[in-house]
């Protein structure tokens, strides 16, 4: 006898109706799953994959329209007007949710013990009073959490953002499953605490036999953790099969432009758009060099005093002129300190930051200001670093205006040439940042770093906000300008793939502390720090 | 437990895929006109706009405002037209609100008063918030001594109640309409202080602000270009409410006796004429004191829409 396919979806679409205009989230979306089978759903922001997990769970918004020829989740009718108790039921029992962002997802004012003795009050398995608390215990441990005992009596604020995901993992494991809905349960997470996440995801899997889906926009994640996959785009699926045999041989050209966009797959520093003129730099000796830098940040708390909490200590790096300089760290690691002090934007508690002889960790009035035409910055979220009331032209031009080097029809050209060389249109320069994508505002973004024509340009994190496509080609974008302008880059990443792609030299950040420095090739090759070897095994591999 | 963030958690991806949509490969793309995050916003505005209570609010403010500059619209009576052989007659057709002791048509004076009340109250309305922009976009944005002196300031008018500031400001000012305005509009500074500082302290860390100081702008041309536009919003629900409370005060000191002076009709100082005859014609006394009731709590509904269509 063959069991039937746990769940079976046939040409589901969504959609959300607001004011009159119809927005199509889900169009014609098929899937089936076997049990303990592992499906990844792909797609960048728009595709519609949060939508396939949010009508799998029954939480849709209610402005949402659900028509589908058939949806059965275990011998249940997904779609023939459950209540709302029958889908609590359900959700209870059969299908968990693992939210994206494990630093909101829990209760902050609760024990995370009392928000798994929730979870088991009303799971249907009707565990007594008093064996809540070793449920809830080896529930904790069977998602590979060492001190068990200190994280069930913890506030979430106690633990580590990868132990948050696990709690979260464990909470999702309490009605015994059939099935998990994964929504990309690692992109809050650093790399290495990520890797670790999703084997313990893959554990489970393996051992209960329950069923996955894995909603990502990572193809590697996919490739290297599920059996099957469905690639979304725009609501329509545009490609599914087998993992294996869609990553090699691609149907679809969406499908081939997300797996040309990882960066792992890729050797080595990019090479510029061919065909690319370049610029005369002029100077080229001299470039940026910091020495010694420390910077502790002081908090004043009324009842404990001050508290420091370091987050330099003591750096010293050296950028040399129209090269890229990649910094590496997980969060809190100081690496966004360090581009802040570089900048000038923050000044450091002790240390030289020397910019082809001038020190901009010193310097006052009219030096700052020089200085700051000279070195450039760029901000990772180009949804808040652009005012919003402002003119796309006004955005690109007010660097001009402040420091007083061009006015009339010069501003004016010199705006169109910088909007033309990251690939934006003239007509885009009457709109608002609002009506732009995250693409495009990056793109904006740039383009003002770029107006000036700097010699450095301090990047922060400038891709991580953005999908894989849209993230490859502003690397490619970043790769062709220091071509044709020969600046220099110091460029934040937590993700090392990235900073391979886009880097001449690396330096790896840990506390605060530069743990190895040197060439991208052999850093990568031959990592000198342990941390380093764990950091490059944590990128998702694609072979 | 999770539900409610999973709500939340839905909003968000909803509004993130409109914009996303409009990515097309090579970066150069066509984009939907509206911005996703408008149109919730503007179905709300349907809403709010068609609630009785606000539509009733919304038309009173608008007669009190059209009565304060085009008193004959509402009455052909003179509010100064003494009728003795008439005197503290109870509302009729032909006086709604009575006459008062003269044998003044007190509809007449009520509307004739609406001018003074109100400008004296836009006045300190006005006075309050050009002051208070000033102490809190700098205490704010350059914190530091300023914020110190600013918070103090705020501090003490905040700890003493706004009525007893404006007598203390009048009574060394003296009596007049623009007096009054003066007393109550520095009275109420410190209210929109306080939030204005709060609100450009959340601004002045934002992204944007610390590009626009690295593209060398100063700080001066800094503050109206991105923090003020951006620091305004919850001011303009204040403005509304606060103008209720301004015209509470200004009648509060023109009952007393600080604001324009007999025959001049007022509504504080109605009230107040009308105070002496609470026996025998209680009308004259309790009628405008339900007309300012009725502004202020209209002012109060106009600025609750204010705070929940932005």
């Amino acid at each position: 006898m063959t069991t039937p396919p746990l769940l079976q979806v046939a040409d589901l679409s969504v959609r959300y109706s607001t004011d009159g205009d119809d927005v199509l989230a889900l169009d014609r979306v098929s899937l089936s799953l076997e049990r303990g089978e592992r499906l990844a759903v792909i797609g960048e922001s728009g595709s519609g994959k949060s939508t396939l997990t949010h009508v799998l769970l029954g939480i849709l918004s209610r402005n949402a329209h659900v028509t589908a020829a058939r949806g059965e989740l275990d011998g249940v009718d997904l779609f023939g007007g459950l209540t709302e108790t029958q889908w609590t039921e359900l959700r209870r029992s059969r299908v968990a949710y693992i939210p994206q962002d494990p630093n909101i997802a829990l209760n902050p004012v609760l024990q995370i013990g009392r928000q798994l003795d929730e979870a088991l009050r009303l799971s249907p398995r009707k565990v007594e009073k008093l064996r809540r608390r070793d449920e809830a215990i080896a529930l904790l441990e069977r998602v590979g959490i060492a001190d068990a005992e200190r994280v069930y009596a913890s506030y979430p604020h106690q633990v580590s953002g990868g132990q948050r995901q696990r709690v979260l993992i464990a909470i999702a494991l309490v009605g015994r499953p059939r099935l998990i809905v994964a929504d990309e349960p690692t992109s809050g997470l650093d790399v290495t605490v990520q890797k670790t996440v999703l084997d313990a995801l893959d554990e489970l899997v393996a051992e209960t036999g329950v069923s996955l889906i894995l909603v990502t926009h990572d193809l590697a994640v996919a490739r290297q953790r599920t059996d099957r996959v469905l690639v979304l785009e725009r609501g329509r699926v545009v490609e599914s099969g087998a993992t294996a045999a869609v990553t090699d041989d691609p149907r679809h050209a969406y499908t081939r432009r997300l797996l040309d966009a990882v960066p792992s797959l890729h050797e080595g520093k990019l090479a510029p758009t061919p065909g690319l003129s370049q610029v005369d730099p002029g100077h080229r000796e001299g470039g940026l060099v910091a020495q010694g830098l420390v910077k502790t940040y002081v908090t004043r708390d009324p009842r404990r005093g001050k508290i420091l909490t370091p987050a330099v200590g003591g750096v010293d790096l050296a950028i040399e002129p129209g090269t890229t300089y990649g910094l590496v760290g997980e969060s809190g690691s100081g690496k966004s300190t360090i581009a802040r002090i570089v900048a000038g934007i923050d000044r450091a508690d002790e240390g030289s930051v020397h910019f082809r002889g001038q020190d901009v960790a010193r310097a006052r009035g009219a030096d700052l200001r020089t200085l700051r035409t000279r070195i450039q910055y760029v901000f990772q979220n180009p949804y808040t670093s652009l005012n919003p009331r402002f003119r796309i032209f006004d955005v690109v031009a007010e660097p001009l205006r402040g420091f007083k080097v061009a006015s009339g029809a010069e501003l004016d050209r010199r705006v169109r040439d910088a909007l033309d060389v990251v690939g934006l249109e003239p007509s885009i320069a009457t709109r608002t940042p609002t009506e732009l994508s995250g693409g495009q505002r990056q793109r904006v973004a740039i383009a003002r770093s770029i107006v000036l024509r700097p010699e450095l340009i301090v990047l922060d994190e400038p891709v991580s906000a953005l999908d894989v496509s849209v993230q490859a080609q502003i690397m490619q974008l970043l790769i062709d300008l220091q071509h044709e302008f020969g600046a220099a880059y110091l460029f934040i990443s937590h993700d090392l793939a990235v900073i391979r792609e886009l880097s001449d030299r690396v330096g790896v950040l840990r506390r605060g502390e530069l743990l190895e420095e040197g060439p991208v090739g052999e850093v990568f090759a031959q990592p000198k720090h342990e941390y380093t070897r764990r950091l490059i095994d944590s990128i998702p591999q694609f072979a | 437990m999770t539900l409610q963030f999973e709500d939340r958690a839905v909003a968000e991806h909803d509004e993130h895929a409109e914009t996303a949509l409009a990515e097309v490969p090579g970066g150069i793309a066509v984009v939907g006109t509206t911005p996703a995050r408008a149109r919730p916003r503007r179905s709300a505005r349907v809403v709010q706009l068609t609630q009785p209570s606000f539509i009733l609010s919304a038309l009173l403010v608008v007669a009190v405002v059209t009565a304060a500059f085009l008193p004959t619209l509402f009455t052909s009576l003179d509010p100064y037209a003494t009728d003795l052989a008439n005197k503290l007659a109870a509302p009729t057709w032909q006086h709604p609100l009575g006459t008062d002791n003269l044998g003044r048509d007190q509809y007449a004076r009520v509307v004739y008063g609406t001018g003074n009340t109100l400008i004296a109250s836009l006045l300190a309305v006005v006075l309050g918030l050009s002051v208070s922009a000033v102490l809190g976009i700098l205490a704010g944005y350059l914190g530091g001594w300023v914020d110190e002196v600013v918070g103090r300031f705020v501090d003490i008018f905040l700890a003493v109640p706004g009525l007893l500031v404006s007598l203390m400001i009048v009574t060394t000012l003296g009596y007049g309409t623009i007096n009054i305005a003066i007393a109550v509009g520095i009275g109420s500074v410190a209210a929109f202080t306080r939030i204005l500082r709060a609100e450009v302290l959340r601004v002045r860390e934002s992204d944007f602000v610390t590009a626009a100081r690295l593209s060398g702008l100063r700080w001066w041309s800094i503050l109206p270009r991105h923090v003020f536009p951006h620091s305004i919003g919850p001011l303009i629900a204040l403005l509304a409410l606060q103008f209720g409370e301004a015209l509470l005060a200004i009648s509060a000191l023109s009952f007393l006796g600080f604001g324009v002076q007999p025959p001049e009709p007022e509504w504080g100082l109605l009230v107040s004429e009308g105070r002496t005859y609470l026996s025998s014609a209680w009308w004259l006394a309790i009628l405008p004191g339900i007309v300012i009731v009725l502004v202020v709590l209209a002012a109060n509904r106009v600025s609750k829409f204010i705070e929940k269509v932005t």
